[in-house]
């Protein structure tokens, strides 16, 4: 007998499965949640020789496929020839966009090709809904992007939903729009992270609203896509389909647009950074020798959640979500769905949350006011004026992220 | 025991048949791993197990062996031990992983 799959995920993969490979922080958008706080460009952004150079050795480790998103990757210059330069080296691409690029020609060429697949942000299925969050104009820009993808007959491309308090009522219309282009619908958690780490008290969904996202989610099985952002909800029951487990450093990771290799796509954060691809040994050393990754892919002790009858269904949840509001690594998610989350934030209301790292908002453009940024007082009572500022001056390295066991 | 991701995985063979020849398909990409093997199908863009290194050998060989059963007679599985490999290889033929040769 071998081991269930999910026990030999724990302990990592010669190479990932997929990885997420931010390639600019450069955005024509200021989305309220954004993981990876984009906005302007790095100028330390990786140079297209060395993009080419991570996909040789992306080639050479078999990853099948990268997921490409940014900020809006497709605003760089070399963006087609890099997709091009990978599809020919055997990485495919799956690329997220907010389709401000997506014009017919585009998606001609893109409907052309079996090695690129596309994936269009959407978080409302009404405009109202969608520019709360991303902006002015983006629920245009996504449909637009939509219909000349389904014109050009790009079958099966995704529509990938952050789900939020005001559009998880939206289920359903976001699967006829989805069914309406020949898409597929594509549903992922709210993250703490970025910018999202802002907004994530009042954008994040309801017990209520995650209870129906979950049945909801069951009575459609494998039609919907979740990206397996959903674990933490497995303590419900039955599991969704994909894979039930933290992925971070033992199936995936993250490059940044500077290079920096992070534990997941949602922990932009010293304390999750493995190294850089431009490092010795480049990106494969990175992934087969980094210390963090090592730690990750040791069993894990589960800590208060041992006791817990779920635990081994949602196995404490996602480490990202736990980190960025404040709550220990080895407690349980924020969003637990057994309540010890909301009792933990409770208990910890008032402790500083980790700062995120690494901000390139757009300086002059302020998200928008319709959704506050406002973080409740630290305090009941707390009436200073430099409330709520407390915890932006905490320096990163104070949250070790990891305890040895 | 051998089985491929997916829950048709767990059913038994039937439906395969073991004396035609296979090969992989030409858009997998097979990544060799300790506990058996990755497949992506990069026309379907899903991805599939090979839970054993003895179902990888299998699968690797099918496109050189006259049929499955003579690929899995090649990899040292006994006639015992054959019906969870081909519910595996059945498992793979329904996701397109492997598809029946031509030449024959």
């Amino acid at each position: 007998m071998t081991l269930p799959l999910v026990e030999q995920f724990q302990y990592g993969l010669d190479a990932p499965i997929c990885l997420t490979w931010e390639l600019t922080y450069a955005c024509n958008l200021s989305c309220v949640h954004c993981l990876s706080s984009s906005g302007r460009r790095d100028p330390r952004e990786l140079t297209t020789g060395q993009c080419r150079a991570v996909i040789d050795e992306l080639d050479r480790m078999q990853v099948f496929y990268v997921n490409i998103g940014g900020g809006e990757p497709t605003v760089r210059p070399d963006f087609w020839d890099l997709v091009d330069y990978a599809t020919a080296h055997h990485v495919g691409v799956k690329f997220s966009t907010n389709g401000v690029k997506i014009t017919p020609e585009t998606a001609r060429r893109l409907a052309a090709s079996d090695y690129v697949d596309v994936q269009v942000s959407l978080d409302g299925a009404t405009a109202e809904v969608n520019d709360a969050v991303r902006g002015p104009g983006s629920h245009a820009t996504a449909l637009r992007a939509m219909a000349n993808l389904a014109a050009a007959g790009f079958r099966g491309f995704k529509i990938s939903v952050v789900v939020t308090r005001h559009n998880a009522g939206q289920l359903d219309e976001f699967k006829a729009i989805a069914d309406r282009f020949g898409a597929q619908l594509r549903l992922t958690r709210l993250r703490p992270s970025g910018r999202g780490a802002g907004v994530w008290d009042e954008l994040h969904p309801t017990a209520a609203q995650q209870r129906q996202l979950y049945d909801w989610l069951v009575a459609r099985g494998e039609q919907v896509l979740t990206g397996d952002s959903f674990f933490h909800l497995a303590a419900y029951g039955e599991a969704l389909p994909g894979l039930n487990l933290c992925g971070a450093g033992r199936v995936v990771c993250l490059i940044d647009p500077v290079g920096d290799v992070y534990a997941c796509p949602f922990a932009i954060h010293d304390s999750f950074l493995a190294g850089n691809v431009r490092g010795p040994g480049g990106f494969a050393a990175v992934w087969r020798d980094s210390e963090l990754f090592a730690r990750l892919r040791r069993p894990q002790a589960g800590g208060t959640c041992r006791a817990c009858s779920a635990y081994d269904s949602c196995r404490g949840g996602c480490m990202a979500a736990k980190f960025f509001t404040g709550l220990p690594l080895d407690g349980p998610d924020p969003e637990c769905v057994k309540g010890h989350g909301q009792r933990a934030l409770s208990a910890a209301a008032g402790a500083p949350w980790p700062r995120p790292f690494g901000d390139h908002s757009h300086r002059s453009r302020p998200v928008p006011v319709s959704i506050g940024r406002r973080r409740p007082p630290d305090r009941a009572c707390d009436e200073n004026p430099l409330a709520g500022f407390t915890n932006k001056k905490q320096p990163p390295k104070e949250h070790a992220a990891w305890r040895d066991e | 025991m051998p089985a491929t991701g997916g829950a048709a995985g767990a059913r038994a063979g039937i439906g395969f048949d073991l004396d035609r020849a296979w090969q992989l398909h030409p858009q997998v990409s097979v990544r060799p791993e300790r506990f058996g093997a990755l497949l992506y199908h990069f026309g379907t863009r899903r991805l599939s197990f090979l839970k054993s290194p003895a179902l990888l050998t299998v699968v690797r060989s099918l496109a050189d062996a006259p049929s499955a059963r003579a690929a899995c007679e090649a990899a040292g599985v006994t006639e015992a031990e054959l019906p969870p490999y081909a519910a595996a290889l059945r498992t793979l033929a329904a996701s397109q992983m492997i598809r029946a040769r031509e030449d024959q």
